[in-house]
Parts: structure tokens; C-alpha cells; sequence
């Protein structure tokens, strides 16, 4: 196999910490790394649309619907800061972005990328199926790159596949 | 002026003023449309100076009521109460995905029956996704369970929805006997909620997060101990056969004073928590709505009411409530339906309840405001939402309108 020259490792909260560690097991020293994150976009038009079927009820109009650290991308960088930290390369390049984060990810892997790291994020309580929530299944459809999926923490023995239909 | 250019007319209002309502161009207020819509109503003779008088006197007690928990909640935002409130599921969950959802399951349905669904969307939610963040968790369940709650858990008190305290007032039921009957829906609502919200996100409720959240703010006990009081109030008062506004405006008044004194909140922001031009828009909305029942639609609706209270009655009012609420917006729907709901009894009234507070988690906004909110979108170039909402509004929104029903039901035949 070609060594990979360039690695994307795909943090996603809850998963992250096992997917960081099977990266720093698989990725040799050489390989360029970078961390990406991406802020869904959809979290907000939800309670946008709420806040708009209050018809501008009290306070609405004089209130900001996030907090600044979230509006400002401050908690997003400190979560990438604390993967590169996990990773031990704390040269990594970190990329920040906002939207719906399949099609972000896409997006950044177009980008010369050679490898994918991520992590299972579905049903994880045996061997398959479902085992890649919506998201996931997208990136791992369309990822113009090879890709190296893992499983966040211990996979389930080879007894929790489902039988043969 | 002949009734069908007078309906016509009112109709073309309504449309109007829910339009700019939602759209509200060059940030002016939705009392900016609604009043002179409702000034033109009256100038022009379709809807009679008298009847005008009579819907302000009856709506003047509702509209301060909803004043006082308007008041109360901000203030209660500005004792910190909701960021305890974070801090404190941050802590309970261990970083968690579904205890946290848990968590916020309870504190958004107590926040949205006592302090109004207000209250959960602008000042709760900021506060979930705060923690969420700070947690290190998927965002989105818990952003979805408090816009869900606020709409489904809004069924308890009359305090905990303005459409709640529109029936409450056309209903004649006292507070404690609202909270009796509505329990049973309440907590339906609430339980199919979250067995839907859990299987819908079961990839988004994954992993753990942060157990360390940091330390949590001080707990504003002032603030706890006034709100608690003041929810016995609103049923000692309804004993007592006094308008339990005046529980709400007593707990107003008594975190609002202190926070002036220790400049915790100045009066601007008391004068802007009280948010005189909505109070307006709902005065004005009002009269436009009678306009449009007086020249035609009243009767077109009291034929679609029930002659008698049976669990099918029950579950078709509740389907063409949450049907109306959608088509325009649950305020108006409410204010069509309710004086000919209330001709029938309050059970009738609760079910256009259970249809016109479960019903927005389809759209929201109503569908004629979402095209139109989402054709204004895209023309600014932004991102429209995705179809997932409607999507987990259309596996929620049936199922939470049919056992709510049926709980209602069983309450009626328990309560009596």
C-alpha cells in the first residue's frame, strides 16, 4: 500500500476520543495530518424556525438565540486544539467549518486528502448493521479517498452478528 | 358593507398581518401590520365598534396575564436561573448523551408548564446548547427535545402557552381544575416525545462527553423559592376565586424589584421583557380574527364543531386544530376556534388545545408563513433548513396528537 501523504482525521463529539487514538495507532510520523470539525448548521435553523412560530413573542428581538463563545467559533477551535493534543501533533493542521457536515467533509477531502479517519457513530452494540449513523454513511459513500473506519471502542464479538437471513 | 367583501376583505387582513408578522420587513415590530390592519377594520365598519369593545375588555386581563409571565421568566433569566439550570444537567448527566437528554426532557417540560413555552425557546434553549457544547456532545437531540417540549409539554397550566390562556379565560375552568384535567396529556405528550426524539437521533446520542464541566454557577435560590411560591399562588388564587394574574404579577414584581434595586436589570429591561408592541400585535390580531369570524367563517366553524363531547369528537377537534394551526398559526387558529369550541364545553376547548400547541411541530410557524419565510431565505442567500425537521414532525405530531387525546379522554372520564 502507498503511504498515505496526507490524512484527514473527521472529529465528531462523542466519538472523537476513539477515532483520535486509532489515528495516532494507524498514521506513522510522516504523514501530514489535519483535524477537522465541522459546527452543524442545522442546530440553529431549528431554533430559528421555533423562535419564529413565538411571532417575535417577548424578548425575542433582544436576545441572541446562541451564547458568544458558540457564535463565535471559540468552543469549535478549543475542541480541535484538545483532538491535536489527544493525537500528539499538535503541528496539525486544524479546519474549522460550518454547515452540514457530510457535505463539508466532502468538501475538504476534494482537497488532495489521501486517507479518512472516522469513526463508527450508529448502533455499535453488535457487528453490523446500522452501524453508520446518517452522516457517517454519506462521507464513507462519497469520499473521493480511501478510508479507514473505525470503531470508536471495543468492537463487539463476532456472536453479535446478526444470522444469515 | 355586503358580508362577502367584508369577509373578503378581513381575510386579506389576516393574511397580511401573519405575513408581516413572520416576515416582519425592515425589523418593524408585528404590531406595526396588525394595528393599523385592525384601525382599518374598524374605520371602514367591518368589524363594529361595540363587538371591538367587548373582545378588548374580555382579552384585557388574558393579555396582562401573559404580561406578568412574560416578566417573570426574563427575570428569571436574569438571576441566572437557566445557566444554573445547564450547570446543573451538565453535572447530573457524566457526560451521558441519553441521561442529558433525560435531563433535558424534565427541565424543559417544568420550564414550559410553568414558565411558558417562551421562556424554553429563547431562554432554555441558549442554555441547552451551551452545555451541550461545553459537554462535548451532538448538538442537535437536544436542541430538537426543547423546540419539541415548548410545543407538546405546553399542555399543563394555563400559564404555560398564550393559547392556553386564551382558552383558559373562554373555558371557565379555574386554574386547578385545568392542571387536574391536563395532567394526563401532558405527561402523554411528553413520554411519546421521548420515544420518538430517542429512536429518531439513536446515532446522535453516542459516545461520552466531558465529565468535568467545570464549576457550577451558584444556584439563584431567591429566584427558585419566588417561582415556586408563585405557582402555589396561581392555584391558591384559583381557590380563593381570585385571578391567579395576580400570583403572576406578585412573582413579577417581587424578583423585579430587587433586581432594579441591586441593578441587576434596569427599567429599560423591564419595559423591554414586558414587550408592550406584542402585547399589542395580540390585542390587534384579536380584532382582526373577530372581523373575519363576524362576516361568515363563525358560523362555517360552529357547524364544524361536535354537538356532544364523545373520544372521537374529541380526536377530530384536536385533528382540524392542529390542521388550522399549520395552514396559518396556532394564535390565530385558537382565536377562530375557541368561541365555538367554548359553546360546546371545556373539553372541547382542551382538545383544540392538544391540536393547536402539538400541532406547530410540523412547521412551526404555519405552513403559508414557513414558504414564505423560506422563500425570503433563500433569497438572502442563506441556508434553508433541512427537511429533517419536517420529517421528525410528521413521525411526532400524529402519534403526540392521538395519545394526548386519548389521555385527555381517560382524564375526563377520572376528573370528571
Amino acid at each position: 500500500m502507498m503511504q498515505p501523504v496526507k490524512a484527514v482525521v473527521w472529529v465528531v463529539e462523542g466519538t472523537w476520543r476513539g477515532c483520535v487514538d486509532a489515528a495516532g495507532r494507524h498514521l506513522s510520523a510522516d504523514v501530514q495530518v489535519a483535524l477537522v470539525y465541522v459546527e452543524p448548521s442545522d442546530v440553529d435553523e431549528v431554533t430559528a424556525a421555533a423562535t419564529a412560530g413565538l411571532l417575535g413573542r417577548g424578548f425575542t428581538r433582544h436576545r441572541p438565540t446562541r451564547r458568544p463563545e458558540e457564535s463565535t467559533g471559540q468552543r469549535a477551535l478549543e475542541f480541535l486544539v484538545a483532538a491535536a493534543k489527544r493525537l500528539g501533533r499538535e503541528d496539525a493542521e486544524l479546519i474549522h467549518r460550518r454547515g452540514r457536515p457530510e457535505r463539508e467533509v466532502i468538501a475538504v477531502l476534494a482537497q488532495d486528502v489521501d486517507l479518512l479517519v472516522v469513526a463508527r457513530d450508529g448502533d455499535r452494540s453488535r457487528l453490523g448493521p446500522h452501524s453508520l449513523g446518517h452522516a457517517t454513511r454519506f462521507v464513507v459513500d462519497h469520499a473521493p479517498c480511501s478510508v479507514l473506519l473505525v470503531w470508536p471502542d471495543e468492537p463487539p464479538g463476532l456472536e453479535s452478528m446478526p444470522p444469515p437471513g | 358593507m355586503p358580508s362577502p367583501i367584508a369577509e373578503t376583505l378581513a381575510v386579506v387582513l389576516l393574511a397580511g398581518t401573519l405575513v408581516c408578522a413572520v416576515l416582519r420587513p425592515r425589523g418593524w415590530p408585528e404590531a406595526a401590520f396588525s394595528v393599523p390592519a385592525a384601525g382599518f377594520l374598524l374605520a371602514s365598519g367591518v368589524l363594529p365598534l361595540g363587538q371591538a369593545g367587548t373582545e378588548i375588555r374580555s382579552l384585557a386581563p388574558t393579555v396582562g396575564f401573559l404580561a406578568c409571565v412574560l416578566v417573570l421568566a426574563d427575570m428569571c433569566d436574569r438571576y441566572g436561573m437557566f445557566e444554573a439550570a445547564g450547570a446543573w444537567m451538565a453535572k447530573g448527566s457524566g457526560g451521558r448523551p441519553v441521561a442529558l437528554l433525560a435531563l433535558v426532557f424534565g427541565v424543559a417540560s417544568v420550564v414550559t408548564a410553568v414558565l411558558s413555552l417562551d421562556a424554553t425557546v429563547v431562554l432554555l434553549t441558549p442554555a441547552v446548547l451551551a452545555t451541550v457544547a461545553r459537554l462535548r456532545l451532538r448538538g442537535k437531540p437536544h436542541a430538537y427535545a426543547c423546540t419539541h417540549l415548548a410545543n407538546s409539554a405546553s399542555l399543563l397550566l394555563p400559564v404555560s402557552n398564550l393559547t392556553n390562556l386564551l382558552a383558559f379565560s373562554a373555558s371557565g375552568l379555574s386554574f386547578a381544575r385545568f392542571g387536574a384535567i391536563m395532567v394526563l396529556p401532558w405527561l402523554a405528550a411528553i413520554a411519546v416525545e421521548w420515544v420518538v426524539l430517542r429512536w429518531f437521533f439513536a446515532s446522535d446520542l453516542v459516545g461520552r462527553g466531558e465529565t468535568n464541566p467545570g464549576t457550577p454557577p451558584p444556584v439563584p435560590v431567591f429566584a427558585v423559592v419566588v417561582v415556586l411560591v408563585t405557582l402555589v399562588g396561581f392555584f391558591v388564587t384559583s381557590l380563593l376565586h381570585v385571578a391567579p394574574a395576580f400570583a403572576a404579577l406578585a412573582g413579577a414584581v417581587a424578583l423585579a424589584v430587587p433586581a432594579l434595586a441591586r441593578r441587576r436589570a434596569k427599567a429599560r429591561d423591564l419595559a423591554l421583557a414586558l414587550d408592550v408592541p406584542f402585547l399589542a400585535f395580540v390585542i390587534s390580531l384579536a380584532l382582526v380574527v373577530k372581523a373575519v369570524s363576524l362576516h361568515g367563517l363563525s358560523s362555517v366553524v360552529a357547524r364544524l364543531m361536535p354537538d356532544q363531547v364523545s373520544l372521537w369528537s374529541l380526536l377530530a377537534v384536536a385533528t382540524m386544530a392542529a390542521v388550522l394551526a399549520n395552514v396559518m398559526n396556532n394564535l390565530p387558529a385558537v382565536l377562530l376556534l375557541l368561541p365555538a369550541a367554548a359553546a360546546v364545553g371545556p373539553a372541547v376547548v382542551l382538545a383544540v388545545l392538544i391540536g393547536v400547541n402539538t400541532g406547530p411541530n410540523l412547521t412551526y410557524v404555519g405552513s403559508l408563513a414557513t414558504l414564505l419565510w423560506r422563500r425570503a431565505l433563500r433569497q438572502r442567500g442563506e441556508e434553508l433548513p433541512t427537511s429533517e425537521f419536517l420529517r421528525l414532525g410528521v413521525v411526532t405530531v400524529p402519534p403526540v396528537l392521538v395519545v394526548s387525546t386519548l389521555a385527555l379522554w381517560a382524564s375526563l372520564k377520572l376528573v370528571g
